[in-house]
């Protein structure tokens, strides 16, 4: 077991911070059949802290989230929970850890042989809770989530964003100690990506919960995270918080913040003949990996 | 030049698509005896793979039967040796047919819902979510099916080699006016119980080869709905020339 523990990383961080490090990621590289997703990203995440990852679509931020609970090994690199080195462990080690987190996915990923109930006391149930704390608490996430009747239903009877409604209800339902959201207000009409992002809040608020989302929604961002980082290039490219993200005077931020079509982000696109592809457009990860075009500015690193 | 490259292509995803099965082997067989012990889920299996099998394996081996005794009993009038019809049809069922036809026949059936099941669950992020959930899919999802495929193929042989026999013994007694009384005793001179054992040995390998290669297949499928469509194919087609292949050595081995 000693072994297998490290310290966060090798030294040069200020013991303080050390000792509150809940996820540090380091220097990791994935690629798939040749295309660099990610390529050599660090970033670490405080206990209690809320990260938001921002950036175009397909750059890698679901795979880097991917990585944060171990369901991707990375090339190269590595991955600390609670300073554990996550592909140190033992497979059962490992699904341990992982019971650590709530996960929910961008389609919700609930599993359709089983209704909705069942779904959301997977978790509960596999923990060996009794029956009657799991139906009690089922209730409870169910009504977080304002659906209170469709415990019942099959998935396959949902919309999309009550699937993904369901997934974000399964993902707190063990009441974990870090919370990973892969977009989990996208195509939610306005009224519901609030009551996300209140729930989010209050989860950040009354649990002290370490929070790591992926947005494309600036506001939720602005709401929900006390650090925002811009992944682009299989990088981060700028992280700051909340507030000073917004602001910031970086070029791609500004041109992520404000959504236009033009800017360092799609320089890469353009070069190339595609069609530029602004956030929301949805160029494979491999066309945006690091082109010498991106500017690369003074990265903020632990 | 393209040639080889292609032939070389093709052996390398061979070589790989056997590494994959011997390796996901050994996480099978290892998260088998870990607990938790989800016994609800084998049941249900068992349930799938064996008494759902029933009424297809009933025709499929009652037919084999009955065609055999109508093949040897024309054959073997030639040279009068009608008397041991009964003998055939018991030794050929039970040593060979009824395993390797109920192992093909389940292997269409369960097999491929098997890998499109596992399949469709990796492409919509359900074996994603299992695992960040801290369930370890081949525990949660392998382990069941395979332990139910190998206890309910056997049983459904022994069902297989009764039905078999019996209907034999119908073609060649109510159909071509064979003594009911010598048919049934030539039927069991012959046979012995390692005939019927080494069937049911068979039939426990035909399940743990079709399983093991529809999850497998299932589990490493990529590639959304054609994929998935892509995998249970690949599945039933490997399943079913796995156990022929697999069938001929066994012979070899237990005989």
């Amino acid at each position: 077991m000693e072994a297998k523990r490290r310290t966060a990383t090798s030294g040069e961080p200020e013991p303080g911070r050390r000792a509150a490090t809940k996820i540090l990621v380091e220097k990791v590289s994935k690629s798939f059949d040749g295309k660099v997703v990610l390529d050599g990203i660090s970033l670490s995440v405080a206990e209690g802290e809320s990260l938001v990852i921002v950036g175009s679509s397909g750059t890698g931020k679901s795979v880097l989230l991917k990585h944060l609970i171990g369901l991707l090994e990375p090339d190269s690199g590595k991955v600390f929970v609670d300073e554990e080195d996550v592909w140190a462990l033992s497979d059962r080690e490992r699904n341990a850890l992982r019971k650590k987190f709530g996960m929910s996915f961008q389609e919700g990923a609930l599993f359709d042989s089983m209704s909705v109930f069942d779904n959301i006391a997977f978790p509960l149930r596999r923990s060996g809770r009794p029956a009657s704390e799991v139906r009690g608490r089922v209730k409870e996430c169910l009504e977080i989530v304002h659906l209170p009747d469709v415990g019942g239903k099959r998935p396959s009877e949902l919309s999309g964003g009550m699937r993904r409604r369901v997934g974000f209800a399964r993902a707190i339902a063990h009441e974990p100690e870090i919370l990973l959201f892969d977009e989990p207000n996208t195509g939610l009409d306005p009224i519901m990506t609030d009551v996300i992002d209140e729930v989010i809040l209050e989860l950040k608020e009354r649990l002290d919960v370490t929070i790591v989302t992926i947005t494309h929604h600036m506001e939720s961002a602005r709401k929900i995270g006390d650090r925002v980082a811009l992944l682009h290039g299989g990088r981060i490219l700028f992280e700051a918080p909340a507030e000073e993200f917004l602001r910031a005077d970086h070029p791609a931020v500004k041109q992520f913040v404000e959504g236009n079509a033009e800017g360092p982000l799609t320089v890469d696109f353009e070069r190339q003949g595609a069609v530029p592809a602004g956030p929301g457009g949805s160029p494979s990860p491999g066309e945006s990996g690091g082109g010498p075009t991106v500017p690369r500015p003074p990265r903020e690193e632990a | 030049m393209r040639l080889f490259e292609a032939i070389g292509r093709r052996i390398l995803s061979l070589l790989e698509e056997f590494g994959r099965f011997f390796q996901m082997l050994g996480r099978v067989a290892g998260w088998t005896f870990l607990p938790p012990y989800d016994l609800p889920e084998h049941v249900r299996q068992m349930v799938r793979v064996g008494v759902d099998s029933i009424p297809v394996v009933f025709l499929t081996t009652l037919f084999t039967g009955m065609v055999m005794a109508l093949q040897t009993f024309n054959g073997f009038a030639r040279f009068h040796a009608e008397s041991l019809v009964g003998s055939v049809v018991a030794l050929s069922l039970t040593r060979e047919l009824a395993p390797v036809l109920t192992a093909l026949m389940v292997t269409g059936r369960v097999g491929s819902s098997m890998a499109a099941e596992i399949g469709s669950m990796r492409v919509t992020e359900q074996i994603d979510a299992l695992t960040a959930l801290g369930t370890e899919p081949v525990q949660y999802l392998m382990v069941p099916r395979v332990v139910a495929a190998i206890l309910m193929m056997p049983l459904l042989v022994i069902m297989g080699d009764a039905v078999g026999m019996y209907g034999g013994y119908f073609v060649a007694v109510q159909l071509l006016g064979a003594n009911p009384v010598t048919y049934v005793e030539n039927s069991f001179q012959f046979l012995e119980v390692s005939d019927v054992t080494s069937g049911i040995v068979k039939a426990a390998v035909f399940g743990l080869i079709f399983s093991m290669i529809a999850c497998v297949r299932g589990y490493y499928t990529e590639g959304g709905a054609e994929g998935v469509g892509r995998s249970t194919t690949r599945a039933v087609v490997a399943g079913s020339l796995a156990i022929l292949f697999a069938d001929f050595f066994l012979t070899k081995l237990l005989f």
